[in-house]
């Protein structure tokens, strides 16, 4: 029977070290509840693990001096809950993040794993597009920082080259007037994967919507950026038809498959449901900013 | 409501015998115990629906290091499919077939061999390396692919109106003449409704620890609904004689009718025995998915005429229901339970057992009621409707009660029906008002409950204190209410007495945990039981007053004499009868074996209330009460308990429950991720009315009350969804792509 290492380093670059030379029998270990489970159902046979957890970076939460903040790739969501200020600046983030799983979930669960898991409908990744999120990513051959929706390739896949890390998720400073919200489609209440995600972030001014930024997920084989559907709110004062048009492009926007979580119909149908109702959370909470 | 007032224990909501474990984690389920030099074992589980098995090497299995024995349907005593062996509902032919796969595999996860080794990784490397010859055959999934006539036939020895057919049997159930009644009829409703197959979802998988000595002495411990049934099952498969095996029932996590048939034990009972070692085995989440269970899918069609005034006057109902690859769907409870609620004076239902390529069913709480029940009640509703009656008067109006003859043959004695229509209608949740895209269903259900054959065993401690042991796995809360009915008979504090569960050998035969039998069956020999103590303790005091054991009298635990002229003696408590026990005739015991007879039939009557969210095809509950007859609640918290996994387990089955199917014919969702049962927050405070008429044939009143919830509840959530929005589903589950599909087109 194979042996299985694991390792739980103090630093990035002997996290990487390791992980690197490892090569493609190597895996991350954030919180686990992705890959433990695909590692029970035999769906994985990782020959290394290296556990990210015991570098300080990795589990940081830091705002910084212009209101931005940096998140560890491996930050629990429990501890982005307990944060005083990230889920007054961007409760959208936090919702869509402590979606995921039941609170014995959320106590182990990070943003980063739900994105190197690479699903479609991983909950916290729209929300992270809409959000505008920069991620922070090191290999063997030093840092660099992608779009967060340049990261998911496909079902499974990311465009993380072989030795990388995911480091942390940078958010920018908010301008007056700005929030987010993420919904999704589930059939039950919870313990559910996305039929369908939409997260929203938008900035209002005087009740015109200024900025936008939409992200989809469990729509198409990665989540995606939906500018059109921003496009139709951005210069709006979020009027019915303004919605309708946006909802129709997050529709047109879906290139789903049928599966044992929803029909393509059903999808393409939901997407602009979720839409209208998200963009009206996040328009009600940017109104209380 | 008829609650008895004068008792102390019984009625009483008094700590479980088993909570302490249960909560501590200290319980021993089944996958709970081990043995020194066991080893593990493992199936090899077919990956096609059809396929004949033309040659299984296992040559390289066998060589495998640390492998210790192989085992195929060679090694499985084989039932020739020409004859019938009976034990119990279950027959031997076709239970051989599903522990393991003989002649073909007939469903993906059926039973192909199984290894036991040194290790679970190295038992399912070993499954790898069996080689297996399939002739890959075409396959039917569905009812309608599975009964068309160039259907590919399971079973070419099973006929159908003289040619092999995958309709494996018929049943039917007349009374009167149906195409008279209808011929009075002035309204007529006839509907086709299909259900899907639903998993029991029991939190525990199966699994087993088997030892089988040198001299073929054999202990097995596992989780079942009737260690007897493990033992008689085991026997008949692996040919070992009953007296050499000892099943010891673990404590069980869930069953609902699924835990009443073996898949584990003969296996592991064939490995101990080649490998001299104890085999453990334990299946994942996707085994119990694909391979156990569930109950079948169905298509009915239900047809019921009725006058103006709203008697009905003719009901009519075909039922087809999946069986699974072997015989054997639960048509009976279809059949005869879904117009026994009503006094129709011409019925005609029907049923098929239909096969196809997925798992054997198995039981499943009131096999087959539920669903006959969902076709008859929403015709009821749609019924209703046309008359412009409210539909708990079109039931109270035609509505069984003492004297009926109920269509599956019985006359009613004194029965609760009615009683649950009345509270029913005089509950505040009838009347609420509903908001916007709110509706409000009803329907009701029976089921026929069970008697048959019980053991037990009651003994007075040296100290004066109780054990009584009883041969049923406890489900539903039995020890917690035998415990009240022993305490209340004595007269002593229910803490003092201790209730067990014996095994095969320490225990007499009784029949499994089924049937919503328990209670009432166990209740009933361990009455009998007590009542000879209490003779005996009489006869005790009588013998030390020097006074005639009639002029004693048991009371508050204690002897006393009987009246003032029995003479004046100051108490004899029950302990110290005890400490006398051994100067006064030895120790104080009883045992009685039944095979009881007298369980009534149970009717419940159920109300719920939905929220549509019509842009997203949602359904939600949020609102259900259930009333039920439930003769007597001994323990209401365990009534109580049965009503609302009951009604859960419906609300799934109504709405989001099914196997999903690959092209392949391989289900896709075999866990709970996307088998999607209800969670806590899916559901509202379930409401239980418990209306008690109790069973004139029982000492303490008892009725079963563990699978009569399970029957309105998917047409009490249909009739409501019909409310909401104006338009019926004839179809199962109602989850979101459907309706909103529905909703669109
Ligand atoms: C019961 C249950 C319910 C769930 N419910 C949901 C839900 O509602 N919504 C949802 O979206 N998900 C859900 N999930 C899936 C899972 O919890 C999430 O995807 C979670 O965010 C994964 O985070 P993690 O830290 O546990 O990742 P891990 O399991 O540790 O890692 C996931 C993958 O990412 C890789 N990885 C992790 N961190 C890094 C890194 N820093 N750099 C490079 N690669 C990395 C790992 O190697 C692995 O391949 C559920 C899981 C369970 C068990």
């Amino acid at each position: 029977m194979t042996e299985l290492r694991y390792l739980a380093p103090s630093s990035l670059d002997e996290a990487i070290g390791a992980f690197a030379a490892a090569g493609s029998a190597a895996r991350i270990l954030a919180g686990g509840t992705d890959l433990l489970v695909q590692m029970r159902s035999g769906v994985l046979k990782p020959g290394l693990i290296v556990d990210i957890k015991k570098i300080a970076e990795m589990t940081a939460i830091e705002e910084t001096a212009d209101g931005g903040f940096h998140i560890g790739a491996a930050a629990s969501g429990m501890a982005l809950a307990e944060h005083a200020r990230f889920g007054k600046v961007w409760p959208g983030v936090l919702e869509a993040v402590n979606l995921i799983g039941s609170k014995q979930v959320q106590g182990r669960a990070s943003a980063g794993g739900n994105l190197c898991n690479g699903s479609p409908a991983g909950d916290s990744v729209p929300a992270m597009v809409a959000a505008g999120a920069i991620v922070t990513v090191q290999g063997p051959n030093g840092r660099r920082q992608m779009k967060v929706e340049d990261v998911p390739a496909g079902p499974g896949r990311t465009n993380l080259l072989p030795g990388e890390i995911l480091v942390s998720f940078t958010l920018p400073p908010r301008p007056k007037g700005s929030s987010d919200a993420y919904l999704r489609m589930i059939p039950r209440t919870e313990m559910d994967i996305a039929v369908v995600g939409v997260g929203v972030s938008l900035t209002l001014k005087d009740g015109v919507c200024t900025a936008a930024r939409i992200g989809l997920g469990a729509v198409a084989p990665t989540v995606l950026l939906v500018e059109a559907a921003a496009n139709a709110l951005i210069g709006s004062k979020l009027d019915d038809a303004a919605l309708n048009a946006a909802a129709a492009a997050c529709s047109a926007a879906c290139r789903p498959i049928d599966d044992k979580r929803g029909t393509i119909t059903y999808r393409t149908k939901v997407a602009g449901v979720l839409l209208k109702r998200t963009t009206a959370i996040a328009a009600k909470r940017a109104q209380e900013n | 409501m008829n609650v008895v007032t004068n008792n102390k224990w019984i009625g009483q909501r008094t700590i479980r015998p088993d909570g302490v474990d249960k909560v501590t984690g200290r319980a021993a389920f089944a996958a709970d115990t081990n043995m020194p030099g066991m080893i593990w074992g493992k199936v090899l589980r077919s990956p096609h629906p059809h396929a004949r098995i033309k040659s299984i090497d296992t040559s390289k299995a066998e060589a495998l290091p640390g492998v210790k024995a192989v085992v195929t349907a060679r090694d499985i005593v084989d039932f020739p499919v020409d004859k019938s062996v009976m034990l119990g509902i279950q027959d031997m032919r076709w239970m051989c077939r599903n522990v393991m796969a003989r002649e073909k595999a007939l469903f993906p996860g059926h039973p192909i061999a199984a290894v036991a080794a040194t290790s679970e990784a190295i038992a399912a490397k070993a499954c790898e390396l069996i080689e297996v010859d399939y002739e890959v055959l075409p396959w039917a999934i569905e009812i309608d692919d599975a009964i068309k006539p160039d259907a590919p036939i399971l079973h070419e020895s099973l006929k159908f109106e003289g040619k092999p057919s995958n309709i494996a049997g018929r049943l039917e159930v007349k009374k009167g003449d149906v195409a008279e009644g209808f011929k009075q009829a002035e309204v007529v409703v006839e509907r086709t409704f299909t259900t899907r197959p639903v998993h029991q979802g029991y939190i525990e998988p199966h699994a087993c620890l088997v030892s089988v000595a040198a001299d073929n002495k054999t202990t097995i411990w596992s989780s079942s609904q009737g260690q007897f049934m493990v033992r008689a099952m085991t026997a008949y498969l692996t040919g070992f004689p009953q007296s050499d095996i000892r099943a010891i029932p673990a404590e069980i996590g869930g069953g609902f009718g699924g835990k009443t048939i073996v898949y584990l034990e003969p296996l592991a009972t064939l490995l101990a025995k080649k490998s001299g070692r104890p085999v453990k085995m334990v299946m994942t989440r996707e085994e119990v998915m694909r391979a156990t269970g569930p109950t079948s899918g169905s298509k009915s069609t239900v047809k019921i005429g009725a006058k103006k005034d709203g008697t009905i006057v003719a009901a009519q109902g075909t039922f087809y229901l999946q069986a699974g690859a072997l015989p054997g769907s639960p048509i009976r409870g279809a059949v005869g339970c879904s117009f026994s609620p009503y006094d129709i004076p011409h019925v005609l239902s029907v049923g098929f057992d239909v096969l196809s390529n997925r798992s054997k069913v198995a039981a499943y709480r009131a096999p087959g009621a539920p669903i006959g029940a969902y076709a008859v009640e929403c015709v009821l509703d749609e019924l209703a409707e046309a008359l412009k009656m409210d539909p708990l008067e079109l039931r109270l109006k035609n509505a069984a009660k003492q004297g009926t003859k109920a269509a599956h043959g019985p006359v009613f004695p004194r029965i609760g029906y009615i009683e649950t229509l009345e509270a029913a209608k005089a509950h505040p949740h009838y009347t609420a008002p509903l908001g916007k895209l709110q509706g409000r269903g009803v329907a009701s259900g029976f089921w026929f409950n069970a008697g048959g054959e019980s053991s037990a065993q009651v003994n007075i401690t040296e100290d004066g204190n109780v054990v009584v042991t009883t041969g049923h796995p406890d489900i539903g809360g039995s020890r917690a209410a035998i415990a009240n009915i022993c305490a209340e008979l004595l007269g002593i504090d229910y803490r003092r007495v201790s209730v067990l569960i014996g095994d095969t050998a320490t225990v007499g035969f009784s029949n499994l945990t089924g049937g919503s039998r328990v209670l009432f069956a166990s209740a009933m020999v361990v009455t009998q039981s007590t009542d000879k103590i209490i003779a005996t303790l009489k006869e005790r005091a009588a013998k030390i007053w020097e006074i005639d054991p009639e002029a004693v009298k048991w009371e508050n635990g204690a002897a006393h004499p009987a009246s003032p002229n029995a003479g004046e003696f100051p108490p004899l408590t029950l302990a110290e009868l005890a400490a006398k026990a051994p100067a006064m005739g030895g120790p104080i015991g009883a045992g009685v074996q039944l095979n009881t007879e007298g369980a009534e039939g149970g009717f419940g009557t159920h109300i719920c209330d939905v929220e549509v969210d019509t842009e997203l095809g949602i359904v939600r509950v949020i609102r259900y009460t259930a009333v039920q007859d439930v003769g007597r609640a001994v323990h209401p918290s365990y009534v109580e308990g049965q009503m609302q996994g009951g009604v859960a387990q419906g609300i799934g089955w109504a709405l989001n429950e099914e196997y999903i199917y690959r092209k392949d014919g391989k289900v896709d969702n075999p866990g709970f991720l996307d088998y999607r049962m209800p969670v806590c927050s899916d559901l509202p405070m379930l409401d239980t009315v418990m209306v008690e008429v109790p069973n004139p044939k029982h000492p303490q009143g008892v009725k079963g009350v563990g699978e009569v919830p399970l029957v309105p509840v998917m047409a009490a959530v249909a009739n409501a969804v019909h409310n909401a929005l104006g338009k019926r589903f004839y179809a199962l589950p109602m989850s979101p792509p459907k309706v909103l599909e529905e909703l669109e087109g």
